[in-house]
């Protein structure tokens, strides 16, 4: 994923008085849909935001290798096994592409990354769930990538050009992932009466998570109007949690799996499915750092940041003494 | 069959034994190291790092593939990629034993990466002239890999051997622990020789001297000591391991094992 309601934590940005010239001279470019450009003058709360948003995403994508990547050494087939190595690497790159569109905002991927190791950062909560056996990782692809789309797709139209371009690539991305998970699904699904199972035990486990990825309840979410006023955000979370819950339940019953809601139903008079109550003390709960991976997850960033320091230190030596030069032959800095 | 015709089968059939075995040899040094490379994804010192070495993983998953495949149609009993990647323990695995070694800090594995990556770069290329077509496309295909992964991990070699005090320690400690893991590389036996004869693989000799030149070229480059020989007869392509293969298969082949012949 994975931008989430990532918009929901952290301060509200306070409007200074930037002078009303161009605060409405900027409005103005908003509302006549052209896109804000690094160079462009901007509202600080409106950079701010970005940095927040496109950052919490950057992180999320980084941290999401974690629990896809626990699978890469059992992956049940050599072409999963290059799938799934693709796939985890997709993300990365995708903490790249929006690490750097962040950087268009003023600030460094170190500091960024700082923010994530201290904890101070927040990213995807879903990513703090753990991956215990196969199917999770063919639940995460279908339903975790599924919803990143459902949330990623709007954000190609943000107002701010960088973090619009980098969602077009990465948006093309996920959905390639979202089919492979579900064809991993489908497999399982068909399979063995224990891989039935599985990908049912998988299904119980992430369809709440996946569908609190979009966040609190539109009465209890912040930012909404400001940032759907900046163009930041298209659609608010109860729509897009909608939307995905409307093409999700059909894919489950053409997988032969069962929606773990009793109270799920297709509602006649809104031509939508109706789902259960959301039990948003879990949400908070992850969100505030007591998921069942967060710890490891942080630490597992710490550790690799800790392991690699001597080799980042080493290749910056090295480029100072050869005056900014990359080794004879090697193309990669 | 005749008496006459006796023979000549006899030797069809061992060649092809031969053939079997080779390539496993190849197949499965793609596969462990590429398995062991995957171990590093989203651990790696930086993003770029961890990208790369995904490559890395990815290419030699797929050569383990392709080579597998056509291990499997040599033998001729119906194994594909995944039984022969699956099904087989450790006795089995012909990989070099230093292909299996752990990957320590980021020192050992570009270490490990690196002698390998010069091996490879001396048997695709001649590989790609073999006179078993199959062969020749694949490691054709390899060899332009290769070359990269060799740049890459060259590259390294020498960011770490010319980098900080700490880099050149670990990255010297490294090579000193994994130099006596090279004499196997070009070590002939059997199966090479039959291979030779055959005119599918070129023989060892002449690639192990220019495995050398470019050995110490790097390293020279890199600023580091060219270990002293350490001559023990490592078997890796014999079936013969370290201690570490049997955890390495045990974690890839689980759910294999655990749910026996069904698709995933
Ligand atoms: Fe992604
Ligand atoms: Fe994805």
């Amino acid at each position: 994923m994975y931008t989430q309601a990532l918009d929901t934590h952290g301060r509200e940005p306070v409007p200074a008085a930037e002078g009303a010239g161009p605060a409405a001279r900027f409005q103005a470019r908003i509302d006549a849909d052209e896109k804000i450009e690094p160079k462009d003058w901007m509202p600080e709360a409106y950079r701010q935001t970005l940095i927040r948003q496109i950052s919490q995403h950057a992180h999320s994508e980084i941290v999401g290798m974690l629990p896809e990547g626990n699978w890469i050494t059992r992956a049940p087939t050599l072409r999963r096994k290059a799938v799934l190595i693709a796939k985890v690497q997709d993300e990365g790159g995708h903490g790249m592409y929006l690490y750097s569109a962040a950087e268009t905002l003023g600030v460094s991927r170190a500091q960024l990354i700082e923010q994530l190791l201290s904890g101070a950062a927040k990213y995807s909560s879903i990513f703090n769930y753990p991956t215990l056996t196969w199917a999770d990782v063919g639940a995460i692809g279908w339903l975790v990538d599924g919803a990143a789309i459902m949330n990623q797709i709007p954000i190609c139209r943000c107002s701010y050009g960088p973090y619009a371009r980098a969602m077009v690539r990465i948006c093309k991305e996920e959905s390639f992932h979202q089919r492979q998970g579900f064809e991993i699904m489908l497999t399982l699904a068909q399979g063995s009466a224990a891989q039935h199972a599985m990908a049912q035990d998988a299904l119980n486990r992430w369809w709440w998570p996946s569908i609190m990825m979009f966040g609190p309840s539109d009465g209890d979410s912040r930012h909404t109007a400001q940032s759907m006023a900046w163009k930041i955000k298209r659609f608010s979370n109860d729509e897009l949690r909608q939307k995905f819950i409307d093409v999700t339940v059909p894919q489950a019953q053409f997988l032969g799996l069962t929606i773990p809601d009793p109270r799920l139903r297709w509602d006649e008079a809104t031509q939508h499915f109706q789902i259960g109550p959301i039990d948003w003390s879990e949400f908070y709960a992850v969100l505030k750092g007591n998921g069942p991976c967060n710890r490891e997850r942080l630490e597992a960033r710490r550790a690799a940041d800790a392991a690699g320091a001597w080799v980042r230190e080493a290749a910056a030596a090295y480029a100072a003494k050869h005056g900014g030069r990359a080794p004879a032959g090697a193309s990669h800095g | 069959m005749s008496a006459g015709a006796a023979a000549p089968a006899r030797r069809e059939r061992a060649l092809s034994e031969a053939l079997f075995r080779y390539v496993l040899r190849l197949a499965d040094t793609s596969l462990v190291l590429g398995q062991r490379l995957g171990e590093w994804v989203g651990h790696g010192p930086a993003l770029e790092e961890d990208l790369a070495l995904a490559n890395l993983a990815l290419d030699l998953i797929g050569q383990a593939r392709l080579l597998l495949t056509y291990a499997g149609e040599v033998e001729g009993e119906g194994r594909d990629e995944d039984a022969l990647a699956f099904s087989r323990d450790a006795p089995e695995f012909l990989n070099l034993t230093l292909a299996e070694q752990p990957n320590g800090d980021f020192a050992h594995t570009i270490v490990r990466q690196w002698l390998i990556d010069c091996w490879q770069l001396e048997i695709y290329a001649d590989l790609a002239a073999s006179a078993d077509e199959r062969l020749a496309a694949i490691a054709a295909k390899a060899l332009k890999e290769t070359r990269y992964h060799h740049r890459f991990s060259s590259g390294w070699l020498a960011r770490l051997g010319d980098g900080t005090a700490e880099s050149r320690s670990r990255t010297q400690a490294a090579l000193d622990s994994l130099w006596r893991f090279s004499a196997e590389l070009f070590a002939a036996d059997e199966v090479d020789e039959r291979m030779a004869a055959a005119g599918i693989a070129a023989p060892l000799a002449p690639a192990a001297e220019r495995w050398r030149i470019r050995a110490a070229a790097d390293l020279q480059a890199a600023t580091l000591a060219l270990p002293a020989p350490q001559p023990y007869p490592w078997h890796g392509k014999r079936g013969v391991h370290t201690e570490h293969l049997g955890h390495l298969l045990g974690e890839m082949q689980h759910l294999q094992r655990a749910y026996p012949g069904v698709r995933w």
